[in-house]
C-alpha cells in the first residue's frame, strides 16, 4: 500500500519531468533550434570598399587602403566601458571620446561598440598579441579611405565620416547599420549611393566569450558588392598647377569649364585641408580647428563665396542689353566719356578721370568705360535688366553636382530695395548694377557659367562634376538670344584686353588666345579690393576651349594678381590638351622679366 | 539494480568525456572524464566490499556515524573551501590532499539515524509531536549545510525527512501539516495567495481535528504565520545570486545577461537537441561554452542537447527503473529500518535528479545539486555507490 504510494510519487514527478522535456525536446524544438542558432552564429557585416573617385585622365583622387577597426562585442555595459577603459593604454582616446562611447555602451540594446575604425597597425598587432587581456575585442579589416592628392580637390572631394543614429534610421533600407562610413561632404556625399557599394554578410560561429571560432558554411553568405567607381571631369594634374601658383597666403578660388560640355576640369579653392585627416574617426579637436581657423578652410569658396562681381559684371549687362536689343555692338553711346556721367541729379564717374571718349561695345569691354555702361543699363531700364538677369540664373544655384551651392545675391525685383533698405529704387539702381557694384552678389562658379555662355552659342549647361557621354549642348539650363555676331563683338572686346592697351595684355599668351575682363572690386570697410579675372581661352583663330575665373579675396588689382592666375592656369591646361610642351615661363610679363624675345600680342 | 547504476555511471563518465570536447580551450573540463573514470573503479569496489556488510552493523553505527558526520559539517564550516565551479562555498575538507565533501557522508549518516530513530517507534507517528525528533535530527546537518552556503544540499535533507516518515507510515495530512510551513513560505511572496492558502490550511486542520492535538493544530498556524512573517527578511537576507536565480526562474528574460544567462542557455540546449539529439560530442552550446558547468550541474542539458528526447527519456527511465527496485527492496526488507534506509537514499536521489534535471528545464529553480551517478564529482559518485552498496546489503540481507 505504502509502497504502490511511493511508486505514483515517484512517478509523477518524472512523468513530469518526461512530460515538460517532450514539450521542449519535441513540440517546440523548432524554436529552440533557431535560438541556439542565433546563439552561435553572429552576423559579421563585410564593409565594401567605397568606390574610387577619378580625374578624367583616371588619376586617383579617392581610394581605398587596408585599415583596422576595433570594437567591443556586446556586453554588460560595465565590463565594455572596463574594457574601453584598458584600451585607452593603446589607442588614443581622448577624455571626449571615451565619455561619449561610454554613453553609447550604457544606452540602447547591446550592440557592438566601435571605438576606432582607423587603429594604428602597431596599436592592432599589440591589441593582437594581448588577445587573451582583451578576449571580447573584434578586430576587422576594413577599407580606410585615402585621399593621395592631400589638400587639392580637398572641397570638391569633399570627405567621409562615420554614419550617425539619424542617417542609419533613415537608410535602414539600404542595410545601413552603426559603422558605416558615409560621403561628408563634396563628391562623397553627392554621389553617395553610387559609391557606398552594399556590405556582405558573413556569418561566423562564436562561443560564449563572443570569440569567433571559425566560419559558418551553412548559412547564406552575402558577398559584398564594392561601391561603383565615379569618373570626374576634373584635372588633378591642373588642380595641382593651381594650387602651385595661386598667390601664397591667399584666399580665393578658380573654376575652370570645358567650353564644349560644360564639364568642371577645375574647381579650386583656398586654404583647403587634408581630408585624411576625417577617414577615421573624426578627432573632435582636430574637428574644432577646422572650424575655428579664422581663414575658414572648410569653406568651398568657388561655389559657396559670393563677392562683389565688379566689373566683370559688365559682360553681363552687355549680354543682358544685347539679349533686349536695345543696342548693337557697333552703336555708341549718346554722352561719350569724359570721365562722368550726370544722371537725374546725381554725377556717376569713370575709373579714368580724363574719360574714354565715344566708344563701341567691344571698345568698352577693352576699356571698361563706366561712363558707356552707364549708359547701358540706363538704356535697359532697371525692370528688365532684373528681370533678364534672373532669367539667366543671376542670384541662384548653378545646379552644379554638389551637395551645397551657394546662390549668391541679386534682387529678384524692385521689392528687394523695399525689403532690405526700405525704400523704392530710383532708375539710377540700373546704373550702379551695370558696373557691377549695388546689392548683387556673385559666386566664382556662377560668373564662370556665365562666362560660359558668351564663349558658347549664348547658352550655358550646368557646369558638371561628374564624366558622361551625353553631357553638353542639349541641356542648357538657361540661354541668352543674342545673334552669334553680336556674341563675337562681346567676345572681340575680351580679346582686346589681352591685347596691346588692354589691362591685361602683360598676360597674353604665346600659343593661346585669352578673351579675359579683369574685375578689382571694392570689398567694403576699407579693406582690399577683390581681384576678378574672367576669361575665355582656346588656340588662336579657333573656337574657345575652356572658360577659367579666378577671384583673390582681398587679393588687389584684378589685372595684377588674377589675370596672370588665370593665363597659366590656361596656358598649362591647352598646352597640355594640344601636346605643347609646358614651361613655368608663360604670360607675357614672365616673358618680359625672364628677358625672353616674345613674338606674339602686338 | 547495480547494472543499472552501472550503466548511468559509464554513461556520466561519457558525458563527462564530451563536456570537455570544447571548441574553446579550457583546462577545467578537459580530461575529468579520466579522473571520473578513475572514481568509478573505485566506487564499484567500494561497492563490492560494503554490500557484503552485515545490515545489523549499519544500525550500530547509525548513532556514532551520525555525531561524526555532524561533527565533521561543523568543522568545515570553519576550515573548509570552496572549488573551481563552487568557490565561494565552503563545502570541501581537504586531507592528506584528498578533498571531499562531507555533506556527501553526512547524508548516509542521516539517513541510517533517522531510519534507526524511526524504526525503534512500534508504531506509525500519529501525531505532529512524533515527528519532532526526526525534524531535529535531520534539521541540524541542514542547517549546518545551509550555512555553508548549499541550498541544493539542504534540499537533498529535506528529501531525506519526507521520504523517511513517509515511508514510516506518517498520514498523509500530517506530512503536509508538516511541510506546509515550507509552502507557506513560497506563497508568501503574494499576499492575496498565502491568505487563500491560510483559509484552506485552517479548514484543513478543522477537519483533521479529532486526529490531532488543538496545540499541534495551533502551532501549525502559528508556524505558518510564522513562515509568511519571516518571508521577506529571509528574502533580503539571500545572497544577490540566489535572489536573482529565484526571479529568473520566473522570468529568464529579466536578466539574460547574468542570472538568467544559465537557465535561458540551458534550456536553448535541451530544447535544440530535438527528439535524437545533435550527437554524442556534437552539441553545439555545450561546444561553444554557452552552457554553464556543463560537467556538473548542468550535465543533463548535455544529454538533452547531444541524445535529444530519447536521452533525456531513457536516463530518466533507468532512473525510475531505479527507484521502482529500490521500493521493492524496501518492501521486501524484514526489519523496518532497512526500508527506512532505503527510503532515506531515495528521498536523496530522487530530490537530486528531479531538482537537476527540472532546473535544466526551467521547472525548478536553479540549484547547485549535482545529477546522481552521471555528474563529474568524486566524493559524490563514491558515496553515491556505497549507498547504493547499502541498498544491495539491505537487499541481501535475510535475517
Amino acid at each position: 500500500m505504502l509502497a504502490a504510494r511511493a511508486r505514483i510519487v515517484v512517478m509523477a514527478m518524472l512523468g513530469v519531468l518526461v512530460a515538460v522535456l517532450f514539450r521542449a525536446q519535441v513540440l517546440r524544438s523548432s524554436d529552440w533550434l533557431l535560438q541556439s542558432q542565433s546563439n552561435r552564429l553572429r552576423a559579421l557585416t563585410i564593409p565594401a570598399p567605397r568606390g574610387v573617385i577619378r580625374d578624367r585622365d583616371g588619376r586617383v583622387l579617392a581610394d581605398n587602403v587596408p585599415g583596422y577597426s576595433v570594437s567591443i562585442v556586446p556586453d554588460r555595459a560595465d565590463s565594455m566601458i572596463s574594457t574601453l577603459r584598458r584600451l585607452r593604454g593603446h589607442l588614443e582616446l581622448n577624455d571626449a571620446r571615451f565619455e561619449e562611447l561610454s554613453a553609447q555602451a550604457r544606452s540602447g540594446p547591446p550592440r557592438p561598440l566601435l571605438v576606432s575604425v582607423d587603429a594604428p597597425f602597431d596599436a592592432v598587432a599589440a591589441l593582437q598579441e594581448r588577445r587573451s587581456s582583451f578576449p571580447r575585442l573584434l578586430i576587422e579589416a576594413r577599407p580606410k579611405r585615402r585621399y593621395p592628392a592631400e589638400r587639392v580637390g580637398a572641397h570638391v572631394i569633399g570627405y567621409v565620416g562615420e554614419i550617425n543614429e539619424t542617417e542609419v534610421e533613415a537608410r535602414e533600407d539600404e542595410g545601413a547599420e552603426p559603422g558605416w562610413i558615409v560621403g561628408r561632404s563634396g563628391i562623397e556625399a553627392q554621389y553617395e549611393s553610387t559609391l557606398q557599394g552594399r556590405p556582405g554578410v558573413r556569418y561566423v560561429e562564436v562561443d560564449a566569450e563572443g570569440r569567433i571560432v571559425g566560419s559558418f558554411a551553412g548559412m547564406r553568405t552575402v558577398i559584398e558588392e564594392p561601391g561603383t567607381d565615379v569618373d570626374l571631369n576634373l584635372d588633378l594634374e591642373l588642380m595641382e598647377w593651381i594650387d602651385h601658383i595661386f598667390p601664397d597666403g591667399m584666399k580665393g578660388s578658380v573654376v575652370v569649364l570645358d567650353v564644349e560640355t560644360g564639364g568642371v576640369l577645375a574647381l579650386y579653392s583656398a586654404p583647403a585641408f587634408d581630408p585624411n585627416v576625417f577617414a577615421g574617426v573624426v578627432d573632435r579637436s582636430e574637428w574644432d580647428r577646422l572650424v575655428q581657423d579664422p581663414e575658414s578652410p572648410l569653406y568651398h569658396r568657388a561655389v559657396m563665396g559670393s563677392y562683389p562681381p565688379g566689373s566683370p559684371w559688365k559682360l553681363a549687362t552687355a549680354a543682358i542689353a544685347l539679349d533686349l536689343g536695345v543696342v548693337t555692338p557697333s552703336q555708341r553711346m549718346p554722352v561719350s566719356c569724359q570721365g562722368s556721367y550726370v544722371f537725374g541729379n546725381r554725377s556717376y564717374g569713370c575709373w579714368k578721370p580724363e574719360g574714354h571718349g565715344s566708344l563701341d561695345l567691344a571698345g568698352a569691354i577693352q576699356h571698361s568705360c563706366n561712363v558707356y555702361f552707364y549708359q547701358l543699363g540706363a538704356e535697359i531700364g532697371l525692370a528688365r535688366m532684373l528681370e533678364v538677369g534672373n532669367r539667366l540664373g543671376f542670384g541662384r544655384p548653378c545646379g552644379i553636382d554638389l551637395p551645397t551651392e551657394g546662390g549668391g545675391t541679386f534682387p529678384e525685383g524692385p521689392e528687394f530695395w523695399e525689403r532690405r533698405f526700405g525704400y523704392r529704387p530710383q532708375e539710377g539702381e540700373a546704373l550702379v548694377l551695370a558696373i557691377g557694384q549695388g546689392p548683387n552678389d556673385q559666386t566664382p562658379l556662377k560668373m564662370a557659367q556665365f562666362i560660359l555662355a558668351i564663349a558658347r552659342d549664348g547658352s550655358a549647361p550646368a557646369p558638371s562634376l561628374l564624366r558622361s557621354e551625353t553631357a553638353g549642348a542639349n541641356d542648357a539650363s538657361w540661354s541668352l538670344d543674342i545673334p552669334p555676331e553680336h556674341l563675337e563683338q562681346v567676345r572681340e572686346g575680351m580679346r582686346r584686353v589681352t591685347r596691346q592697351g588692354g589691362t591685361a595684355y602683360l598676360s597674353s599668351l604665346e600659343h593661346f588666345d585669352l578673351l579675359g575682363k579683369t574685375g578689382t572690386a571694392q570689398s567694403g570697410g576699407g579693406r582690399p579690393t577683390h581681384a576678378w579675372f574672367t576669361a575665355i581661352a582656346g588656340p588662336y583663330g579657333e573656337a574657345p576651349e575652356i572658360v577659367a575665373v579666378a577671384l583673390v579675396e582681398f587679393g588687389g588689382s584684378g589685372s595684377g594678381v588674377a589675370a596672370p592666375l588665370v593665363a597659366k592656369t590656361a596656358d598649362f591646361y591647352l598646352r597640355g590638351k594640344h601636346g605643347i610642351p609646358r614651361d613655368t615661363i608663360q604670360t607675357l610679363g614672365e616673358h618680359l622679366r625672364a628677358g625672353r624675345s616674345t613674338a606674339w600680342g602686338r | 539494480m547495480l547494472i543499472v547504476l552501472l550503466l548511468l555511471s559509464t554513461f556520466g563518465v561519457g558525458m563527462i568525456y564530451s563536456a570537455g570536447v570544447l571548441e574553446v580551450t579550457s583546462s577545467v573540463t578537459q580530461g575529468l572524464w579520466i579522473r571520473q573514470a578513475t572514481f568509478l573503479g573505485v566506487a564499484v569496489v567500494a561497492c563490492l566490499i560494503v554490500a557484503r556488510i552485515p545490515l545489523r552493523w549499519f544500525e550500530w553505527v547509525a548513532v556514532p556515524g551520525y555525531v561524526l558526520g555532524v561533527g565533521v559539517l561543523a568543522v568545515t564550516l570553519v576550515v573548509g573551501t570552496g572549488t573551481g565551479t563552487a568557490e565561494g562555498i565552503s563545502s570541501f575538507l581537504s586531507i592528506g590532499g584528498f578533498r571531499f565533501q562531507p555533506a556527501e557522508a553526512a547524508k548516509i549518516s542521516t539517513a541510517l539515524a533517522l531510519a534507526a530513530l524511526l524504526a525503534r517507534r512500534e508504531e506509525p507517528p500519529r501525531y505532529l509531536r512524533d515527528l519532532l525528533t526526526p525534524a531535529a535530527l535531520v534539521g541540524l546537518p541542514l542547517v549546518l549545510v545551509l550555512l555553508q552556503p548549499d541550498l541544493g544540499t539542504a534540499l537533498a535533507f529535506i528529501g531525506i525527512f519526507f521520504a523517511v516518515i513517509f515511508w514510516a507510515g506518517t498520514p498523509w495530512p500530517l506530512i503536509l501539516f508538516a511541510a506546509s510551513p515550507g509552502l507557506g513560505l513560497i506563497l508568501a511572496f503574494s499576499l492575496r495567495v498565502w491568505a487563500v492558502y491560510i483559509v484552506l490550511l485552517a479548514i484543513g486542520l478543522y477537519l483533521y481535528r479529532f486526529r490531532l492535538y488543538l496545540v499541534e493544530s495551533v502551532v501549525v498556524i502559528l508556524g505558518n504565520v510564522a513562515a509568511g512573517a519571516v518571508a521577506q527578511p529571509l528574502w533580503n537576507s539571500l545572497a544577490g545570486y540566489q535572489r536573482n536565480r529565484l526571479l529568473v526562474f520566473l522570468d529568464p528574460s529579466l536578466d539574460p545577461r547574468n542570472a538568467g544567462w544559465q537557465l535561458i542557455q540551458s534550456k536553448v540546449a535541451v530544447g535544440s537537441g530535438g527528439l535524437f539529439g545533435k550527437g554524442f560530442t556534437a552539441g553545439t552550446q555545450k561546444r561553444l561554452a554557452f552552457l554553464p558547468e556543463q560537467h556538473t550541474d548542468f550535465i543533463f542539458s548535455v544529454v538533452g542537447e547531444e541524445f535529444g528526447f530519447v536521452g533525456t527519456s531513457v536516463i530518466l527511465t533507468l532512473f525510475g527503473l531505479l527507484f521502482f527496485r529500490m521500493i521493492s527492496v524496501a518492501e521486501a526488507a524484514k526489519r523496518s529500518f532497512a526500508g527506512l534506509f532505503i527510503f532515506g537514499i531515495l528521498g536523496v536521489w530522487l530530490t537530486h535528479v528531479f531538482v537537476n534535471a527540472g532546473m535544466t528545464i526551467g521547472v525548478v529553480p536553479v540549484t547547485g545539486i549535482p545529477l546522481p551517478f552521471i555528474s563529474y564529482g568524486g566524493s559524490f559518485l563514491l558515496m553515491s555507490w556505497i549507498a547504493a552498496a547499502m541498498v544491495v546489503a539491505v537487499a541481501g540481507d535475510d535475517s
